[in-house]
């Protein structure tokens, strides 16, 4: 249902954004930034519930040997690059359709919460999932081309902030509310996939109410072409922070090493185990605005440099043969600070350097190069420790990542067009 | 739309939204209370002392829905289907043998389940408590009593989300001794040493000399049968395409389930028994999937369960391929034998 009037609504423009105040103030924070925040909060939650359930289902609830799920995770990857970067040029279709391509996504990812109720077999609930991230690809660079657009060059970065630290706190919760229904009922996964979809359409309700669709009245002024899209590529400064988002996302070790690392070089208890997600996801909400506004304010580039610089601090930790009982705390901290530092302010940076007509295409770029890097990473990492072992691997990880940061450090005298500090 | 519409019809969607979620939730706990009263017609279940040095008792954990469910019970071996009489030990899994009980638990804790393995003596009294690094998945004691065994599914330790792998860890019951991962053992696979990071052991099955063990080794999407050695710390394959493998008493054979082609990808197990001097397969006359660790009751029989109405029922069929299966006991699983 089509109900944001796009005359009446704000338009998703910085003019929403920033209202002059006296003095020197800080801007405020668009509201459409806290209704993103709010709908991928609640999102969150929901798709949290059921990552948090579904390894128990499949082995207590329906007794399936969940070891066959990973053949697909290489394909499938490749696939959501794709998947992102149609949803970014989607969105900038149009004039700016990124809030319906945004809804669709999230209405995807809803819908396939009540599919798992009927799915009861290995193929069927890997179609579901497969499906959900394909709603989770298609909303994302729409989705943060709104929240760098509503807001001003000199928020930007405590925008992302403020709403990764509102999607984590979600993702925080979603496992909490997941494992109280289960504590209430038994076998309870129906109540938990149901409560979750529930949680989902209240998401995509908030999107559709309350945030602003169309640029009302805003001129194209080039139309948004796939060529375009690719011809972002051409610009000096967009390429920079692409490709060096590139190097540094190969020399990024996925989390689920991170964790067995800690495990495994630390003596982490294996009770622990399932907990040290929630460290790193509470240290980033933690950072995520104030690192946001550090970025705004002694630039970007630094601060989502110096994030690698605080996760190649965790791999020398984690290389350490020093064992204190702190060190766990300590990595996961850094952790968190790297997701802080790098996540929303990535987002923040590449902004500055994309027209507006072509933000949605642009982020899905630097965003797709990143994830794709990612997943070479672990690839190679897996390979690595194979041959030589979990030190080794992350010794050269720890390498690649000093590497890369310095150049990506090294033409900073020459700072791409706006990413200093205004 | 004014703003003051828009909230009025968030309130009204996520009101309707509530209801639907809470009765979900009053749906299931609900399903709760009903499991815990006795269903008519159910096996007759009293609590009482459970030993595991009982002449001719079948241990197992108890499915029945009433105030004894999940728990620990005894029946006499010759007549599995009778009175139960049950412990107040609640297991996920559970196994025994010579006056040592293994029980995998489920530990509710405040934002997950954690889980951890209990070795019992033969009052199943806790002796000793391991932390578990994942959800429960087999559990085996040696027949000397002196070692226990059991796989877990641990998530995330994988390249790309969503991907599982196992854990199996052995313990010496007589040191305390834990062997934290079979992935630390050298493997001889094929003739030659092998190493991969893509390694899951599941199912381990020990032999009576306190040092030989069997299990699964997985790799590239191929698992074997293992031979594993305790004093050395070695496994070397030994046969293609077994999972879950369960040595016979008189220690010449393997039950295991075999994953065979053209069965439906949720279905893909049947029972086989292989002579570990010959390396001969024999299927066993069940033609239903079976995904279970087998028991031998003697060197004739093997017990399984099958999914069943209250969750799992308990079947036996002759260990040499002729026959048929027989159910023997209703809403059981992980059985074992003891005295």
């Amino acid at each position: 249902m089509y109900v944001a009037d796009s005359r009446a609504s704000t338009p998703a423009s910085a003019d929403g954004a920033a209202r002059p105040v006296a003095g020197r103030r800080r801007a405020a924070i668009a509201p459409t930034v806290f209704a993103l925040g709010t709908v991928s909060l609640v999102t969150d939650v929901s798709s949290e519930m059921v990552t948090a359930v579904l390894p128990l289902y499949l082995v207590t609830g329906l007794g399936l040997s969940p070891l066959g799920f990973g053949l697909l995770d290489g394909v499938y990857n490749g696939f959501s690059a794709v998947v992102r970067l149609v949803g970014g040029h989607l969105a900038d279709r149009g004039g700016g359709r990124h809030k319906w391509v945004a809804g669709f996504g999230y209405g995807i990812s809803a819908v396939c919460k009540p599919l798992l109720l009927v799915a009861h077999s290995l193929t069927p609930i890997g179609l579901v999932l497969a499906a959900d991230r394909t709603g989770k690809g298609l909303r994302t660079a729409p989705r943060d081309a709104l929240i760098s657009l509503s807001s001003t060059a000199e928020s930007r970065g405590r925008a992302f902030g403020v709403h990764r630290a509102m999607d984590t706190a979600g993702a925080l919760l979603g496992p909490l509310v997941a494992f109280l229904i289960l504590r209430a009922t038994v076998d309870g996964y129906d109540a938990v996939f149901t409560v979750s979809f529930c949680v989902a359409v209240a998401g995509v309700l908030v999107l559709v109410l309350f945030v602003p669709g169309g640029r009302g009245g805003a001129v194209a002024v080039e139309r948004p072409t796939l060529r375009g899209a690719v011809g972002l590529l051409r610009r000096r400064g967009l390429r920079r922070i692409a490709v060096c988002a590139l190097l540094l996302g190969l020399a990024t070790v996925s989390d689920s090493f991170v964790y067995l690392l800690l495990q495994r070089r630390l003596g982490v208890p294996d009770r622990w185990f399932a907990l040290l997600p929630l460290g790193t996801a509470a240290s980033f909400l933690l950072l995520a605005v104030p690192l946001g506004r550090l970025a705004d304010r002694v630039g970007r580039w630094s601060v989502f440099v110096a994030g690698h610089g605080a996760l190649l601090v965790a791999y020398a930790l984690l290389l350490a043969a020093w064992h204190g009982s702190a060190l766990p705390y300590v990595v996961l901290a850094l952790h968190g600070a790297f997701y802080a530092a790098t996540d929303g302010v990535l987002m923040a940076a590449a902004s500055d350097g994309v027209p507006e007509v072509l933000r949605s295409s642009g982020l899905a770029l630097v965003q797709t190069g990143q994830a794709l890097a990612r997943f070479a990473c672990s690839l190679l990492f897996g390979a690595a420790w194979t041959v030589w072992g979990d030190r080794a691997a992350l010794a050269g990880a720890a390498a690649a990542l000093a590497a890369s940061a310095v150049f990506a450090l090294f033409p900073l005298t020459q700072r791409p067009k706006g990413a200093a500090p205004a | 739309m004014t703003v003051r519409n828009r909230i009025l019809i968030l309130i009204s969607a996520v009101a309707v939204l509530a209801a639907v979620g809470i009765a979900a939730v009053l749906h299931a706990s609900a399903r709760a209370d009903r499991r815990d009263h006795t269903q008519a017609g159910g096996p007759r279940v009293t609590p009482g002392t459970v030993t595991l040095t009982g002449r001719g008792s079948m241990l197992f954990r108890n499915m029945a829905w009433g105030p004894h469910r999940d728990e620990v019970v005894s029946v006499p071996a010759g007549d599995p289907s009778g009175p139960r009489t049950a412990s107040g030990v609640k297991c996920l899994r559970f196994y025994a043998a010579s006056g040592t009980g293994v029980c995998l638990q489920a530990v509710h804790g405040p934002v997950s389940d954690t889980y951890r393995a209990l070795i019992l003596d033969d009052r199943l009294r806790t002796v000793h408590t391991y932390d578990v690094p994942g959800i429960p998945s087999r559990a085996r004691v040696s027949p000397t009593g002196h070692f226990a065994a059991w796989t877990a599914f641990v998530g995330g330790d994988s390249y790309a989300g969503t991907n599982f792998s196992t854990r199996a860890e052995i313990v010496d019951i007589r040191s305390g001794e834990l062997i934290p991962s079979l992935e630390d053992f050298r493997i001889v696979k094929d003739g030659h040493p092998y190493r991969a990071a893509d390694v899951n052991f599941w199912g381990v099955t020990f032999a009576r000399d306190d040092r030989t063990f069997y299990a699964t080794l997985a790799t590239q999407g191929s698992t074997y049968l293992v031979r594993g050695d305790l004093r050395a710390r070695t496994v070397t394959t030994l046969h293609a395409d077994v999972e879950c493998p369960s040595l016979s008493p008189d220690g010449s054979r393997i039950a295991y389930k075999k994953r065979v082609k053209g069965l439906p990808k949720d279905a893909p197990w049947h029972l086989y028994v292989l002579d570990l001097r010959t390396l001969r397969e024999t299927p066993l006359a069940e033609r239903r999937s079976v995904d279970d660790q087998a028991v031998w009751r003697d060197d004739r029989t093997v017990v399984y369960a099958l999914p069943g109405d209250y969750g799992a029922d308990l079947y036996q069929v002759p260990a040499d391929g002729s026959g048929a299966p027989r159910r023997i006991s209703t809403a059981a699983v992980s059985p074992a034998y003891v005295g």
